[in-house]
């Protein structure tokens, strides 16, 4: 690959840019040397995705978009009738909830080591926008099997939409097709979930990694490697996608497959967390669970919704809060004032401020697949309260920052 | 025998704590016995309409004939799924609602959430059917096995004032000595359990062969990874 040649490959590459697309993207993009654990995330979803596309395509075989079909569609047809249905169905399940326990470790690399500023900013824009486009996919998918959960779920949900002042009753309708969740809802988020969203979704990763690789990745110290580069003009803290990281990354890929596979063959439901004990039991539009909870990654956001009280009510200050608690994401770029990118190089304080909001958003999370009682209310204010200030005080804070000495080059 | 859990798991709903219901779906017998307790006592009225006829047969290794004659009470096709004796309509005149079906009883409720309701009736007059409930409170299926069981009553404790439902006491002793009575129970809990997935054995015993094909491939990996790394510094 290294040299043109004449064969195939030169003939194939005088009408198409194969060899060109190899060098620019593999054997001669220049990754710094210093990638740590966190660094694995981004491959690992692209992996993610592989597999529920894959998997997807082969349920998609035999589900049934139909009320009146699609429980027993996977719940007898994918489950039990159809030859190897019940693993391709955990691939897609704990896919999905792999998905976002990737792609959050992948968000959370990207916080701390500042992979969001100039000139990554359209990389971190592309990267909120794959993850709201993966909201939706997840939320979508859910419905499908029509369990009690994925009824109550979507109610609770498109209910949201209904809150939104004058508009909100005509806009649920138009999301729902009808006046209820039913046979038009159920059709048109099968066809959203496989072919709309994923074509946007992957889309979206495409454009996320054509911005990554114009400005070169980033890594733990922060440094730019472009900056220090030898008289080939390659960069000396440099190291060739491949081989060296496509090596490392397939031991990533085990690994993260071990975890997976430890899942999907020996607790599929995770606790009732990948797949909740109440969508074992069909949709029931007359029967209200008595605890309606969404599934897990959606919890920080749902506790967000609830955390804000109703004024006259109406949700819609919740829903605005959810709303504005995703969209504050995309501005971070700009948010931030401080220079230094990576965290090893910033303030001690500002470290402690980042673990805060990490502990703030898991509780978030867990307060979420809770009922509210009137502590659990507070609790989840006082940790709304945190996830904002942290970000909106940012412009006012990280100008106070005292930082460390950042090197020249990358460390070890 | 004073059925009192001592485990502090709280299923949803009763808000009653769940008693271990100790199952093991790969002991074939207790599943055998289990799935003729269900034919008997469950068939009547609930379906597991999910669940075929032949596919218990293979599962459980029970012949053609076996499953014929002893599970399946409607006589329908040997590939066909389990269907109640009793018509939905007749169901839903008798018990005011239509019995559900148990095809994913075990997996939406849980074994043991399912032990601790079927060893949890107790007698109360105030209920049409004379029977009431630890964890499934007011509800609507009478107590099948009240015969073999014997008749219980609801043992209260106080508890800051309150009376609190904390179990049920054997008043009369019934057909069965208790412990062959737990057995029973949680053989057809067992069997709950089984057709609630039936790949469930297969899948685990596949996962550790998939996770040691992961550990070796793993080793090659990190050896092949080592190999090209080992000039960056």
């Amino acid at each position: 690959m290294e040299q043109k040649s004449n064969g195939l490959m030169g003939w194939i590459d005088a009408r198409f840019p194969a060899t060109k697309m190899w060098e620019d993207h593999l054997s001669k993009y220049y990754a710094p040397k210093n990638f740590n654990f966190w660094y694995f995330f981004g491959s690992l979803a692209i992996m993610v995705l592989v597999i529920q596309i894959l998997s997807g395509v082969f349920l998609a075989m035999f589900y049934k978009p139909d009320t009146a079909m699609a429980f027993q569609s996977v719940e007898m047809g994918i489950m039990r009738d159809v030859e190897w249905g019940w693993l391709i169905r955990y691939f897609h399940s704990t896919g999905a909830s792999a998905f976002f326990i990737v792609v959050y470790m992948h968000m959370f690399r990207g916080l701390i080591y500042g992979s969001y500023k100039k000139p990554r900013e359209l990389v971190w824009i592309f990267g909120v926008l794959i993850f709201l486009a993966l909201m939706a996919e997840g939320f979508m998918g859910y419905l499908l099997p029509w369990g009690q959960m994925s009824f109550w779920g979507a109610q609770v949900i498109i209910n949201l939409v209904s809150a939104i002042p004058f508009v909100g009753e005509d806009l649920g309708i138009w999301v729902r097709g009808d006046f209820v969740i039913g046979d038009a809802t159920l059709n048109r988020f099968f066809s959203l979930h496989i072919v709309a969203i994923p074509l946007i979704l992957i889309g979206l990763i495409v454009a996320h990694i054509i911005a990554l690789h114009e400005v070169g990745s980033n890594n733990p110290d922060g440094v730019e490697i472009k900056k220090n580069k030898d008289e080939n003009g390659i960069p000396k803290d440099g190291i060739p996608f491949h081989p060296y990281y496509s090596v490392k990354d397939i031991v990533g890929v085990i690994v993260f497959l071990m975890f997976f596979s430890i899942v999907v063959f020996f607790m599929p439901e995770m606790f009732g967390y990948f797949l909740e004990h109440a969508n074992f039991e069909p949709a029931n539009p007359l029967k209200t669970p008595e605890h309606i909870a969404p599934v897990w990654y959606f919890t920080p956001y749902y506790s967000v919704l609830r955390a804000v009280p109703s004024i006259a009510g109406s949700a819609f200050p919740g829903v605005i809060a959810m709303g504005a608690a995703i969209v504050i994401l995309f501005f971070l770029p700009w948010l931030d004032r401080n220079p230094v990118k990576s965290i090893r190089y910033r303030s001690d304080w500002y470290k402690g401020l980042v673990a805060l909001f990490v502990i703030t958003f898991i509780i978030l999370g867990v307060l979420g697949t809770l009922a509210p009682t009137d502590g659990r209310t507070l609790l989840a204010q006082i940790c709304t309260i945190y996830y904002f200030a942290f970000f909106l005080l940012m412009p006012f804070y990280t100008k106070f920052e005292k930082n460390k000495p950042v090197p020249d080059r990358v460390t070890m | 025998m004073a059925m009192i859990s001592t485990t502090l798991v709280m299923a949803g709903g009763g808000g009653f704590p769940t008693s271990p219901a100790n199952t093991n779906v790969d002991d074939m017998e207790s599943l055998q016995r289990g799935a003729k307790v269900f034919s008997e006592y469950c068939l009547s009225c609930h379906s597991a309409k999910f669940v075929r006829f032949n596919r218990v047969a293979t599962d459980l290794g029970m012949s053609e004939s076996d499953v014929m004659d002893n599970l399946n009470n409607l006589g329908v096709k040997f590939g066909s799924t389990m269907t109640a004796v009793m018509t939905k309509e007749y169901a839903k005149e008798a018990f005011g609602a239509e019995p559900p079906d148990l095809s994913l009883v075990a997996r939406s409720r849980g074994a043991d959430w399912l032990y601790t309701y079927l060893t949890g009736f107790y007698t109360d007059e105030t209920k049409t059917t004379g029977h009431n409930n630890v964890i499934f409170k007011d509800v609507g299926m009478p107590n099948v096995f009240w015969k073999q069981e014997g008749i219980k009553k609801a043992v209260y404790e106080e508890h800051d004032g309150h009376q609190v439902l904390v179990g049920t006491e054997i008043v009369e002793k019934g057909s069965m000595p208790a412990e062959e009575f737990d057995t029973m129970i949680r053989d057809l809990v067992n069997f709950l359990q089984y057709i609630g997935e039936p790949n469930q054995s297969y899948r685990k015993s596949l996962g550790y062969g998939v996770l040691i094909f992961l550990a070796i491939f793993f080793g090659f990996a990190y050896a092949m990874k080592k190999d090209y790394w080992k000039d960056v510094h």
